[in-house]
């Protein structure tokens, strides 16, 4: 062994890939090709953020512009609309969508015929595997002016409109669909974590006379405490990421004001208006704060909660 | 074991639960049942009907032969089946070879492979070059840019990682000592221990990809590749519905330019309502499986 300990690092490292050169060559090796071609190129290729990039030369060719790109980011009107628009909606979602799988969870919990249970179970994880392209497409359906939404709005004493068109209407419907789609399923990993809360802490609750909903507020909830600030932390952390898909298959130049948000602004300005430098630096610039913001709250809740990602 | 004695209160909380479990489960479904009552509704009654349908308005499947019959939702199907079943297997197989080395104890190198790809999930270039790297690579306009780009979900890679770790290790030496190589030990040992955890990761990216459509979005132009999420943004979302009611009396194709698009939602969607009940329990086990390592 004492033999072993003496060898330098590059002698081991020269056996080792020896040893198992067949699981280098055969795994390790398309394995690592993946990520440097699929992963990693691109992190490469965020220099055209700083650079004036033309298609027709290679990223190598082109000049370096330094930090403009950013600085037409930051003087333009859409800055601050695009950053408003994501913390709006991304706090809305925070307030009303992320509390709602767990309230959904502790009442499904408290359900105990367990054949109900699993109907209800089954019933509201389905909107989950139906595409955001359907979804999508009953919202604009039933937002339309004749659509489902109007006719029950006319049957409160309500005037039909073009739900989507309208700027007041547009954050309520993304939200609200998004709760929709989601509570079923996002109420799984707390549900979970509930049948992990020990059955005797109930017990001994009971026999000290709590109540029904004081053992739910005493003992189940502390009891999904952790996997909550988990869910918080993520949730905080990716404040200023709102997804492209479902605002770019609902929002309209009519709703722009209200509706875009960094990631459909990217995507506009680099896919449609191809203006590939500039949208690679709004891109650049979400994910800086992102990754920011992600450390920022996964610090916050060591020091308080001693819960953390990493 | 403690005996719960029910109170009065109890009852009521119970009944009040049970109530709004059930009006959960309508708001969930109904959409859903609208979709398919119109789908099957006649055109005319449906566009003079107003607020909630509880049943189909003089059935009948008009709508579904004018959908059937655009040759557009077929390329869509053959598109999305070709992408689902290629892409889902090399998947599969990049997933499970990459998952195959990172469950393994003794290479020198596994762990700084490891942190290279824990970076990747923090990190990533972000749209545009993403973009440039599959127009380089010479795969735009082609399926590959909707299959090989995402071969690997680092975050379903872990969790097949975890599941093949816990593979007895007692079991691999034995196999080894016969002479059995890294292969053999993959195909006729780990795998066939695994094939629930397969299941379920094999299930996440299939139905990922029949319901993908955005990746298609940006990098297909050409329309007889487009996969079927993407034919249905064109009919639903857009209403790109004239082709369809070309056959229809004139004044009956603005009616039925409703009933259609609710029956290409229903065309779209069946595979997957079909499947459901049978893949949800499996789904659920993923999430948990992902959650206890987290």
């Amino acid at each position: 062994m004492a033999q072993v300990a003496k060898k330098t690092f590059w002698q081991r490292l020269k056996l080792d890939l020896y040893r198992y050169r067949y699981l280098y060559l055969f795994f390790a090796l398309p394995l690592l090709l993946y990520y440097i071609v699929f992963k990693y190129v691109p992190l490469y290729g965020l220099q055209i953020a700083f650079k004036d990039y033309r298609i027709t030369r290679t990223i190598w060719e082109c000049p370096w512009v330094g930090f403009e790109h950013f600085q037409d980011f930051f003087s333009s009107i859409y800055f601050f609309r695009t950053l408003k628009n994501t913390l709006i909606i991304s706090c809305l979602n925070l307030v009303f969508g992320f509390p709602a799988p767990i309230i959904f969870a502790l009442l499904l919990n408290e359900v105990q015929n367990s054949k109900f249970k699993k109907i209800v179970q089954t019933v509201t994880y389905l909107p989950h595997f139906v595409s955001t392209v359907v979804i999508c497409g009953l919202i604009v359906s039933f937002s339309a002016k004749d659509g489902l939404f109007n006719d029950i709005i006319e049957l409160f004493g309500g005037t039909r409109s073009d739900l989507l068109m309208s700027k007041e209407a547009f954050r309520p419907i993304y939200i609200a669909s998004g709760i929709w789609s989601g509570f079923g399923w996002g109420s799984i990993i707390y549900l979970s974590a509930l049948s992990s809360v020990d059955q005797e802490q109930y017990e001994a609750a009971y026999i000290d006379g709590a109540k029904r909903f004081q053992r739910m507020i005493y003992i189940t909830l502390p009891g999904i405490l952790p996997t909550i600030v988990i869910k918080l932390i993520m949730e905080v952390g990716s404040l200023m990421s709102v997804g492209h898909e479902k605002i770019l298959l609902l929002y309209s130049p009519l709703t722009y004001e209200v509706a875009d948000v960094i990631s459909t602004y990217v995507y506009r300005k680099g896919l449609v208006d191809n203006d590939y430098s500039y949208s690679t630096a709004v891109g650049l610039f979400n994910s800086v704060i992102n990754i920011i913001l992600l450390v920022f709250t996964n610090t916050v809740s060591r020091r308080l909660t001693d819960t953390s990602l990493w | 074991m403690v005996v719960y004695k029910k109170t009065p209160m109890d009852h009521v909380f119970t009944l009040i639960n049970t109530l709004l479990m059930i009006f959960l489960m309508i708001i969930t479904l109904y959409p859903f049942l609208y979709v398919l009552f119109a789908s099957l509704s006649d055109p005319n009654e449906f566009i003079a009907h107003s607020g909630t349908l509880l049943y189909p308005l003089s059935p009948n499947l008009d709508s579904y032969w004018a959908v059937l019959n655009n040759p557009n939702i077929l390329i869509g199907y053959k598109n999305t089946i070709f992408i689902v079943v290629v892409g889902t297997g090399i998947n599969l197989l990049m997933t499970c070879v990459g998952a195959y080395f990172l469950s393994r104890t003794g290479p020198m190198l596994k762990k700084p492979i490891m942190i290279l790809i824990t970076v990747t999930m923090f990190v990533d270039g972000g749209m545009i070059p993403n973009y440039l790297l599959v127009r380089d690579l010479g795969m735009y306009d082609t399926l590959w840019a909707l299959i090989i780009p995402g071969a690997i979900s680092t975050y379903n890679m872990i969790i097949m990682r975890t599941m093949f770790q816990s593979i007895p290790a007692s079991l691999e030496e034995s196999a080894r000592i016969d002479g059995a190589g890294e292969w053999t030990i993959l195909f006729k040992l780990i795998l066939p221990l695994s094939i629930p955890t397969i299941a379920v990761i094999g299930l996440f990216y299939a139905v990922g990809h029949w319901n993908s459509w955005f990746s298609a979005n940006i990098y297909l132009r050409d329309k007889n590749k487009f996969p079927l999420q993407l034919i249905l943004r064109d009919i639903v979302v857009e209403s790109e519905v004239d082709d369809m009611t070309i056959g229809a009396a004139f004044g009956n194709s603005y009616a039925m330019s409703f009933t259609i698009k609710y029956a290409t939602v229903i065309v779209a969607t069946v595979p997957i309502l079909i499947l459901y009940p049978w893949i949800q329990k499996y789904f659920v086990k993923g999430v948990m499986i992902g959650s206890l390592k987290g």
